[in-house]
Formats: C-alpha cells, structure tokens, sequence
C-alpha cells in the first residue's frame, strides 16, 4: 500500500501521455525533471537509514562523552557533559582489557579456522559427484541455518558438564592417553562454561561449526565460476593438487577470499548471540565488547555513557575493518 | 592397487567419505537438538551417550505448547517473532525496492557514496545502535511494543536489502522498460507491469533473508522489551534456564520449533543469499 502511494504523484504520467511516443527516452514523470526520479526514490530508504542507524551512530558518540544514568534516562535532569571520563574510566578496568583481548584473539582463531575449513569444504564439494555434492550442500546448510540462540543452546547443552556429550567423548579415550594429553583421565561432570577460556574454546567450535557452510557454498560458487581447461592443463604437466591450488585457485578466487574474510571478520568481533547463550551475562571475565558494552549500558544502575565508549571503540574496530572491504567491493566495480 | 584405474577409484572413495564425514559433522548438533526434544527426561540427564530417544516422548513438545515459559505458551513468542518478522519485511521490502531501482536503474551524483553507506551501515555492530535506539524508542513512547522493535529491525536489515536486490534490478533486460515507453506506458506502470514481475523473486529472496534476520535477533528483543507477553522466541528461550537447573527437553523441543522455518526459508534461497553476500567478487 505505501508503495503505490508513494509513487501515486509520478504516475500521475501515465493519463496525461498522449499516444505513442517516438522517442526512446523515458516518458517525463509529471512534475518531476528526469534527474530527481533517482533521488525521489532514493529518499525513503535515506531517510530510514539516516534516522534509525546514521543518527543513532552519531548519538553514540555523543552520549560516550556524556553521563546518562537512572534520572537521564527518565528525563528528569538533561545528559550532562563529562569529557573523556567514560573512556579513561572502561580504559582503567580490567574488565574492559580482557574484553578487548577475548574479542580479538577469538576473532584471531575464529576466522582462520572458519576460512580454512570452508575452502577445504568448498574445494571437496567441487570434486564430489553431482549427488554427493548436493548430500553435503543439503547437510552443511543445517547447521548454517540454525539461528545463533539455537546454535548457543546446542553447544550449551554438548558443552554441559553433567549430560554433555564432549565429556562422554573424552571419556572414552584410554586413561593413559587422557592422562598424558591433558593429565586427567576422568571427565565427567567437568564444567567447561565457567571459565573465561574454556567458554571461548565452546564459542569458537559452535562459531566455526556454524560458519564454515557459508564459506564452503561461496567457494564452490566462485570455482564453478574458472574454466576447466585451466585444471586440464595444470593435471596435464603434473601439477599436484596442492599446487594447483596455489597457482591456480587461490589466485583466481581472491576477491572471493577477500570478501569472505572480511565478513568473517566482522560477523566474529562483533558476535553476541552464541556467547549470550553459552557465557550469559555474570561471568565478566568472558565478555567481549560487544556483551561489555551492553551490560554496562544496561546494568543496574545504567551506566549508558560508558557503554556508549565501549561501543565506540568497538565501531571504530570494525570501521577500519571495513574500509579494507569497501576498497575491495569498490574495485570489482560495476556495483 | 597400482594401477592408475584402482587408485583413481580409490580416491573416489576417499572423497565419498571425507564428503560423509563433512555431513555427519555438520548434521549431529541439529539431529542432537531435534533428538533431544523427544527424549524423556531420564534420557537427557544421563552421562551416557543415547543416539536416539528409546523413551521416544512428546512430553516437552507438549508442554512448551501449553505450559510453556513464565506462565505463557511457546506460540505467544513463535507468534511474537512472527509479528516482528513480517512487519520487518512488509516495510521494509517497499524501502529496499525503491532505493534498488534508483542504484540499478540511474547513474546520478551521490550513486556511489550511497553505495559505500550501505556497505558501511552492514558493518555498523546492532550494540552500537542499541543504546540510542533504546533512548530513542522510549522518547517516541515505543518501548516495550512490537513496533518499537520492527523499526528497529528494519534499520538493521534495510542496507543489506537494498545491497541484494540491486542486483535483481540490474537483470532484467533495459530493452524491455524502453519497449513499454515506446508503447505509451509511462514511468509507474512500466515499474509496475514490467520491471515488478520481473523483480518479484528477487524481492522474495530478500524478504525473506530479513524475515529471517528480524526472526533470530536477540540484542534488540533483549533490551527494548520487558513485557513478558512481547517477548520474541530468542528472548523467552533464555527463561528455560531456571533456578531448579536447566530444563533441556523443552528447550531442545522450542529451538528445533524456531529452527524449523529458518530451514525451510534457507533451503529456498540459499543460493540467491551467497550470491548476495559476496556480490561483486563472484562474478556470474
């Protein structure tokens, strides 16, 4: 409904065109030069964009200078200024260090790995049988279509120290290799969502589980895309597969692989959901910034400038992130 | 085993299996999930592995439907997110179409700077906006309503729509809008009789990609609701965690309920969502 009415002014043409028109340039909306149609239609997807993430953005920086607590947020008494307190104040906690280092080092195995996994993935399903192929297609896009509440509440429940299946699984090792491995032979009832590590170690295999799909499906979409004849001629002079991928594939599928880092990289320093489910929000040590900057905001009593500050370091992470991939997505051109 | 017959077959073989093993480590946490729903309750709380349920049950299905959490069943919240789902598509796919057909259409002054702002905007983490979203919403009288939550949704799903859907605007044929306008049609009705049908799957494709991102958000659903009656699934899965311990059968059994659209969604547009993502590095 909102889309006829909308355009309802401009078609206002279609009565006012008398017969066949000889030229091939479009008809002139009525009342409308041909160059504003473009912005026209351009302004109610500006104005939700402008109103509801670029305002919003700027207000986050704005209020990380400000103190808003209890009485702002009621509006009872206006934001006032504070500076740079916020941000010295989350710089001189510890929470917010081992934050920052749990989101980066996570991103840091996370996206490797996911990447790593995928492209092999990827590559097999290129050399599978049609049929085999879609069998693998049809299974990996389970695990990516589960929603990340749900994929938590899975590793929630592998992870779980009573009922989880990792400690029956390691359970069955020999005692002596347990031992030796990680000095320990009895498993059961080991809790591994209490600390801060060993809730990242869930984290990154739920995360990699879930993720390695979409970079599995890319990667054999971008190699369907290289002419066969180049792997002819590579088998032809000997070349083993290693090397094929090597001079052949990876070359060929950079920007490919350009992308899907990118994206990786984001989707892990930003992630919330899964660490939600697995970590929920009491054990502090397991924050990342993303769930710091939250529960600071929103914590009893609010503290929404600091995380507001938090938030902003967080974005300027990811900006600088981002810039590499708009350069990317820029030089393919034809947008 | 020499020759180059054998080992060929071999290495078939080997595929076959690394692909089966590929599968099975993608399929067991969904088939655990989907198991454990129907699993009574002396099977899920054992330190023994139980592959399938033997005491194959419908008890925690049952009770998520009727009992569910906080006094409310699970179709309250299916219904809930379903709410926020659509209303996220249905506004936002008439701002996504729009905005498409201008960058796929037109070449104009600010075409790429706008480009760049949605690839930005995607980038742009939802804990960021939360904080003055939630001012915001509360300022406008939104919070604690489903509303609240759709605007908010579309905000986070409108850049990557309008990013997909460009692409379907850009395939179909010019030749056929300057057929219509040779043929008298003027703007509107050439969008609407001729560039519309045309889009109509692409627009399918990117509906339901924000149906499905709207349907698993949880930070916004978490901070800019209160009223238990407006919880969404992902919110209301969390009260399954109690103090009398964790009560996985119904958790097990509300998941898989929350999953089961996303999969059938995902299987019809899977391959439109990669070509999405990674549009313009795949060419083709």
């Amino acid at each position: 409904m909102t889309n006829t009415s909308t355009l309802a002014p401009r078609g206002g043409g279609r009565a006012s065109t008398p017969g066949r028109r000889r030229s091939h340039r479009p008809p002139r909306a009525s009342g409308l030069p041909a160059w504003s149609i473009p912005y026209v239609l351009l302004i109610p997807g500006l104005l939700v964009i402008g109103a509801l993430l670029l305002w919003p953005l700027i207000q986050m920086v704005i209020i990380s200078f400000q103190k808003v607590g209890l009485v702002q947020i009621s509006g009872k008494k206006p934001a006032t200024w504070v500076g740079l307190e916020n941000f010295t104040k989350v710089f001189e906690n510890d929470i917010f260090w081992s934050s920052l280092r749990n989101t980066v080092v996570f991103a840091a195995i996370a996206v490797p790995l996911t990447l790593i996994l995928g492209t092999a993935v990827g590559v097999l399903l290129h050399r599978l049988g049609k049929k085999m192929s879609l069998f693998v297609i049809i299974g990996i896009m389970f695990a990516w279509a589960v929603p990340p509440v749900a994929q938590g509440m899975i590793w929630r429940s592998l992870f779980d120290a009573e009922a989880g299946i990792v400690n029956w699984a390691l359970n069955l090792l020999p005692d002596g290799l347990s031992n030796a491995l990680f000095g320990r032979a009895n498993w059961s009832g080991v809790p591994w969502l209490n600390d801060a590590w060993s809730i990242y170690m869930a984290l990154t295999v739920c995360v990699v589980w879930a993720g390695f799909p979409f970079i599995a499906v890319s990667v054999l979409a971008g190699l369907k895309g290289i002419p066969a004849e180049l792997y002819e001629a590579a088998k032809v002079d000997g070349s083993g597969a290693w090397r094929t991928f090597r001079k052949i594939t990876f070359p060929l599928l950079k920007p490919v692989f350009a992308v899907l880092t990118v994206l990786s990289i984001i989707w892990d320093f930003k992630v919330f959901a899964q660490l939600y489910v697995l970590a929920g929000t009491t054990n502090r040590e397991a924050y990342n910034l993303s769930m710091y900057a939250v529960t600071e905001a929103f914590k009893a009593p609010p503290k929404m400038g600091s995380g507001a500050a938090i938030a902003v370091v967080l974005t300027v992470i990811l900006l600088i992130v981002t810039a590499a991939y708009i350069r990317q997505m820029f030089k393919q051109e034809e947008l | 085993m020499k020759s180059p017959l054998a080992r060929r077959r071999l290495g078939k073989t080997a595929l076959n299996a690394a692909g089966v093993l590929v599968f099975l480590v993608a399929v067991f946490p969904v088939y655990w999930m989907v198991s454990t729903g129907f699993k009574a309750n002396d099977q899920i709380f054992t330190t023994d592995f139980i592959p399938f349920p033997t005491h194959f049950t419908f008890e925690h299905v049952t009770r998520v439907l009727t009992d569910g959490v906080a006094g409310h069943s699970i179709w309250l919240y299916m219904r809930n997110s379903a709410i926020v789902a659509l209303g996220t598509v249905l506004i936002g796919a008439v701002f996504a179409l729009l905005s498409a057909t201008a960058v796929a259409r037109f070449r104009f002054k600010g075409r790429t700077p706008f480009l760049a702002l949605l690839l930005v905007a995607q980038m742009i983490p939802a804990e960021a906006l939360l904080i003055p979203l939630f001012l915001g919403v509360k300022r406008l009288g939104l919070y604690d309503q489903l509303l609240g939550l759709i605007v908010t949704q579309v905000a986070l799903t409108l850049p990557f729509g309008i990013w997909m859907l460009r692409t379907f605007v850009a395939a179909v044929p010019k030749s056929l809008e300057e057929a219509a306008w040779i043929d008298g049609a003027s703007r509107f009705t050439t969008f609407w009789k001729v560039l519309f049908p045309l889009v109509a799957p692409g627009l399918v494709a990117t509906s339901i990609f924000s149906f499905i991102t709207a349907w698993n958000e949880l930070i916004m659903a978490l901070y800019l609701i209160n009223d238990p009656t407006k919880y969404t699934m992902p919110v209301a899965l969390q009260y399954f965690f109690g103090q009398k311990g964790t009560d996985w059968g119904a958790i097990m059994a509300s998941s898989t309920m929350m999953t089961i659209p996303v999969v059938i969604f995902f299987l019809l547009v899977q391959r439109r969502m990669v070509s999405g993502l990674v549009a313009g590095a795949v060419k083709g």
